[in-house]
């Protein structure tokens, strides 16, 4: 990548941008094509595949020499651990890591302590976000009072406040009245409801999933049943009460069927799935490593083929990295007591590259579901390449290899399960609202 | 004779020649032990500290014993009443210990895998006493020299292993050994109480015993733990020894030599009858007992060699 500078502004506060010889990854045309893109005054002015126009204003220039540009990722369930463990990740670093991800909109999980269930918290957030992130925060939050699933929360007033969603995370409202109402009372004031499909009965203690690997190993484990059963439950709701439903992560194949009928039948409802579901498996706990206990735990490599195909069919709409830091402490323990979750603001990108260069999915195909999807569902304008639209843009390389080493990390765990793997794809470019938030320094 | 190996975690990464090497070395134990000077000296020197997360008696006393008749210097310590509960970690108290230099570290621990965490935190020799639902691969080893003696071979024979195979590392250990020496392994039990996935393990599955005990030259029976008995794994003690528990006449459906085995402590009248326990022509028990011990002086025997050649090789390597 090459940049030069015209007319007398420096590059980092250019109010236009010219980008040139990209391969625009389209996913609202499903295109990747070579052309040019225009950003001026935080929004895409203009976009073509003949020859850039000419400028007379004083702009930056960026040569891309073929590699993508695409629109910023916007990542549902991003765990900023702030409040309250610092010690594990910060909204500054998480927006560091971020922006090195390609990631433009952090949608902050209300999973914090205290949880973020008022809207002077969820205010507190937002205005951390603005002032030391250096890409948009929008937060979620609770859809009950200290995610304990008895009460929901002031749903009007934290809208008010910009809660992007409402979700109590992986703690599953077990009272079946008390969703009804939360969800009842959440589409009156068209909120959207996220929610973690699983029947806590039965996952309750699980490392790792049933079968032949778990009981080999010895560990705790639950079937991946208990995901359908949470769904089908959860559907069942959303026919009742007609709220906009999604679910924040879909891992099993039993579980489609179920989605797909759903939608079929004019239900709002969504659904996610984790980066690491789509590019790992049980068998890569291995010799019990707690850098791949996630929740829900990894599946079987048929669950994992079947993601990725529901995400080409569209019945999976949207990948998240489920971004969850956890220090060294929590993980160095017996697998069954270890904390749960991965870092991925960073690996994101590459991880997700491994999906296009094994031929499963295209990168218009990968950017609906990491930008343009997540974007629509929480009604932002980004996601799209499209003049008028927000200048939230990626530029990466998809090829570039690399082996992850995990202290380059800018999040504060260092918690990932790619460590000392071959990756391909880097960031080289993320601009937030037109402007460079991150540079690969070569 | 083949051991190439610096811990024993388990049962599964072991190559058969390895476990036939360790069973042959156990033999020569177990008349050692019969005869009046039961002392040798493959530990010479050596220090053996018996880590125990989780209650044992006899396992405890086994190791224990092994130790002392090789000529370790034994320390047991029961961690349960130690740091541990002070909120120490587990990997904290292994690099304590490892500071004390211990050649061989015996570990017994609630949790699956903890045992391998904690070899990859140690530069001594490793014995898993028991991990969770994991492994105890000394139980298997034991199991196995008691059945080659018993039936003069440890290949083709017909097993059955009956009872609380989800809870049982016994069971897991022993699987993986008698399927590594191409047994016909048979698993009887209560669904409940039968693992996920354990159809594709190369064994097959019963609920029934007098099918799953037909033909067998091999009973093993595996303790069912009181709290497993309160209605969530099974209905009742009673239906269990109903359905599940060897009585003379779920015995005979067995080849009329079989021997029964029982990995103790036993619950008698739930998952045995006492008088089949006590019937010294079935009832291989004490045997296992005492073959406990020979096969832990073998596998710390055949580790510390392992451990000595290594250190040797270390040294000669700074002096070269």
């Amino acid at each position: 990548m090459a940049h030069d500078e015209q007319g007398d502004v420096s590059g980092t506060t250019a109010k236009t941008i010219l980008v040139t010889d990209a391969r625009l990854i389209d996913p609202e045309a499903g295109t990747d094509t070579r052309g040019w893109l225009l950003l001026r005054d935080g929004r895409i002015a203009g976009r073509g595949e003949d020859s850039p126009p000419r400028l007379d204003e004083p702009h930056r220039h960026v040569d891309a020499r073929g590699k993508c540009l695409a629109p910023g990722i916007v990542d549902i369930g991003v765990k900023t651990c702030e409040p309250g463990e610092r010690h594990k990740e910060s909204i500054r670093t998480a927006g560091a890591a971020a922006a090195a991800g390609g990631v433009t909109t952090m949608v902050t999980r209300p999973d914090t302590t205290p949880p973020i269930d008022t809207p002077e918290a969820l205010s507190y957030v937002r205005r951390r976000g603005e002032q030391v992130s250096p890409v948009h925060t929008l937060p979620m939050a609770a859809l009950t009072k200290g995610r304990e699933g008895r009460e929901m929360t002031e749903i009007g007033f934290l809208l008010d406040a910009g809660a992007a969603a409402f979700t109590d995370c992986d703690h599953v409202v077990t009272d079946t009245r008390v969703l009804t109402r939360a969800m009842t009372y959440a589409r009156s004031l068209g909120a959207l409801i996220i929610a973690h499909p699983q029947e806590p009965t039965l996952s309750a203690g699980a490392a790792v999933t049933s079968g032949k690997f778990a009981s080999l190993k010895g560990l705790p484990a639950v079937s991946s049943m208990a995901e359908r059963i949470g769904l089908e439950r959860d559907l069942a709701l959303v026919e009742m009460t007609r709220a906009h439903y999604h679910a924040d992560q879909i891992s099993t194949a039993t579980a489609l069927p179920a989605l797909a009928r759903a939608k079929a039948a004019g239900l709002d409802v969504s659904a996610g799935a984790s980066i690491h579901h789509l590019t790992l498996n049980e068998f890569d706990v291995s010799d019990y490593r707690t850098f791949f206990k996630v929740k829900p735990p990894l599946r079987a490599e048929d669950d994992r083929l079947a993601m990725v195909e529901a995400l080409a069919d569209g019945v999976i709409d949207v990948i998240s990295s489920m971004h969850t830091p956890q220090d060294e402490e929590s993980k160095r323990l017996p697998f069954e007591v270890a904390a749960s979750g991965a870092v991925a603001l960073e690996t994101l990108l590459p991880a997700a590259m491994r999906l296009y260069h094994s031929g499963q999915l295209t990168l218009p195909q990968l950017f609906r579901a990491m930008a343009l999807n997540p974007a629509r569902r929480l009604g932002m304008e980004t996601g799209r390449l499209t003049p008028g639209a927000p200048a939230d843009l990626v530029l990466f390389d998809p090829d570039a290899p690399f082996v992850l080493d995990r202290s380059t990390l800018r999040s504060k765990s260092k918690n990932t399960p790619f460590d000392g793997m071959r990756m391909e794809g880097k960031v080289l470019m993320t601009l937030v609202a037109g402007a460079p938030v991150f540079e690969m320094t070569t | 004779m083949t051991f190439a190996k610096r811990h024993l975690l388990g049962i599964e990464p072991l190559h058969p020649t390895e476990i036939t090497t360790l069973l042959d070395r156990a033999d020569h134990y177990a008349e050692m032990g019969r005869g009046v000077a039961k002392h040798g000296h493959a530990l010479d020197g050596l220090t053996q500290i018996n880590m125990f997360f989780e209650n044992s008696t006899r396992t405890q006393a086994s190791f224990e014993l092994a130790g002392k008749r090789l000529g370790a210097d034994v320390m047991t310590m029961s961690m349960q009443t130690s740091s541990v509960k002070k909120g120490e970690t587990l990997i904290d108290t292994a690099l304590s210990l490892n500071a004390m230099h211990p050649d061989l570290l015996i570990v017994r621990h609630p949790h699956s895998g903890a045992v391998n965490l904690l070899a990859e935190k140690v530069n001594c020799a490793v014995l898993n006493a028991g991990d969770g639902r994991h492994e105890h691969p000394t139980q298997a080893l034991l199991d196995a020299l008691t059945i080659r003696r018993a039936k003069g071979r440890l290949h083709r024979l017909n097993i059955a292993i009956c009872g609380d195979i989800a809870h049982s590392r016994v069971a897991r250990s022993n699987i993986l050994l008698l399927g590594k020496m191409e047994n016909r392994v048979k698993l009887v039990g209560p669904p409940t109480l039968i693992p996920a996935g354990a159809s594709d393990w190369g064994v097959e599955v019963y609920d029934d015993m007098r099918e799953g005990l037909s033909g067998a030259d091999v009973v093993m029976m595996l303790r069912l733990q009181r709290e497993r008995m309160d209605g969530g794994f099974i209905p009742s003690e009673r239906e269990y020894y109903h359905r599940f528990g060897l009585d003379l006449e779920k015995l005979s459906h067995a080849k009329p030599d079989a021997i029964v085995m029982h990995p103790g402590p036993m619950n008698r009248g739930v998952e045995i009858d006492g008088t089949i326990a006590d019937d010294i022509n079935r009832s291989v028990i004490q045997e296992q007992v005492e073959m406990g011990v020979a096969v832990r002086m073998a596998a710390m025997d055949l580790l510390a060699a392992n451990l000595r050649a290594e250190r040797e090789a270390l040294a000669g390597g700074v002096m070269a």
